[in-house]
């Protein structure tokens, strides 16, 4: 490497010479480019997808799925931090990120994540099939390059239409088993795609300082406040509607039906009281309280999921 | 990184855990391969038109 900066992405912070690691990087470097948290949530969403989608897989095929899923979930994270790299330094929440913290190269991380990328993709067509290997790529393309690098520093909007990476993983895991998509995949989709935005935006509203400072046009930086408080609470009340949709369809069973009714009602009493208190300690502790449940609310839907249909529990509601 | 010119003991250790750590995704790896290609031809050999 010579000693001339070098551009990384379309941003202008350029990396020099100083910015080579001063010491190796460890392994728990390189996991930690994963981003395991956002990685476990994927894991877990397709698993649901591959388990409750009609037809077998073998076991083996199905753990090499969700290998295959879990690595191109963490080879976008990689990337994403590769290119968000200037302003997750300038984050309060992401200035502990390995390149920020100089323990990687930028260089390394998009090698890294590139290579993952294209194995990950390889790998589970060859050895699962090719339409949830291809799933798995537009996954990976869409947040790199719709999430990342357009639509973040561009919109408001951003999490509306990139949360749709987020909400891939069980039409994947559905794919891995069927070949194909259906109406149900769609609809489990559908229920991470509307979740995404109050969930994110919960987030934003104690962080907004954060995104600011760096000039990412989230929601409260740019509407304020408020209109990310009524934001929340409209989507939220599209939400729940959505999230009936499995019982309609014969996904869900009375089981389903319960839980989503009872889960739904918490969601909108906390996305409520978000939208009441707009000032002061209780206001972002009403937001706290949001993102922290809106993370166990989809679990805890998709967790219905499958027990239900992993443990037999499915009692149709003859809907379908 | 050519242009390093001392590691310390730590950077040698991360160094060593590294190389574990990617000997054994290989080996898992190549595990992985052969079950799987176990489980895609299965009873498909025993079935074959000879």
């Amino acid at each position: 490497m010579s000693d001339t900066s070098v551009d990384i992405g379309n941003n202008s912070a350029a990396i020099s010479r100083a910015d080579v690691p001063a010491t190796e990087p460890s392994v728990s470097d390189y996991f930690a480019l994963l981003k395991p948290r956002v990685m476990s949530l994927v894991i877990f969403t397709a698993g649901v997808g591959l388990i409750v989608a009609p037809g077998d897989i073998h076991p083996v095929l199905a753990f090499t799925a969700l290998l295959c899923i879990a690595v191109g979930a963490g080879a976008s994270g990689a990337l994403n931090m590769w290119y968000d790299a200037d302003i997750d330094a300038e984050m309060q929440r992401t200035a502990k990120r390995p390149i920020p913290m100089g323990k990687i190269a930028p260089g390394e991380a998009l090698g890294f994540g590139a290579t993952l990328a294209i194995g990950s993709v390889v790998v589970l067509g060859l050895t699962v099939n090719w339409p949830a290997a291809a799933l798995l790529a537009l996954t990976i393309g869409f947040y790199l390059f719709v999430y990342t690098m357009w639509l973040k520093r561009r919109t408001p909007l951003n999490i509306v239409i990139g949360g749709a990476a987020g909400a891939f993983p069980p039409m994947i895991g559905w794919a891995a088993v069927t070949g194909s998509v259906e109406l149900s995949s769609i609809v489990l989709f559908l229920i991470i795609f509307m979740w995404t935005p109050p969930h994110f935006w919960a987030l934003s509203l104690y962080r907004a300082n954060d995104y600011e400072r760096v000039n990412v046009p989230m929601l409260p930086v740019v509407a304020g406040p408020d209109e990310t408080r009524r934001q929340i609470w409209i989507y939220s009340l599209l939400l729940i509607p959505v999230t009936f949709l499995p019982c309609a369809l014969g996904m869900g069973g009375a089981i389903y039906f319960g839980m989503s009714g009872l889960l739904g009602m918490s969601f909108l009493y906390l996305a409520w009281r978000v939208y009441r208190h707009r000032s002061g300690p209780v206001a972002t502790q009403a937001a706290r309280k949001l993102f922290r449940f809106s993370i166990f609310y989809l679990f805890a839907l998709f967790a219905t999921l499958l027990v239900e249909h992993g443990l037999g529990l499915h009692v149709g509601l003859g809907w379908a | 990184m050519a242009d390093r010119q001392e590691w310390s003991d730590e950077d040698i250790k991360r160094r060593r855990r590294r190389s574990i750590a990617i000997a054994l995704i290989l080996v898992g790896m190549v595990v992985l391969f052969y079950v799987i290609t176990l489980v895609r031809l299965g009873g498909n050999v025993a079935d074959r038109v000879i």
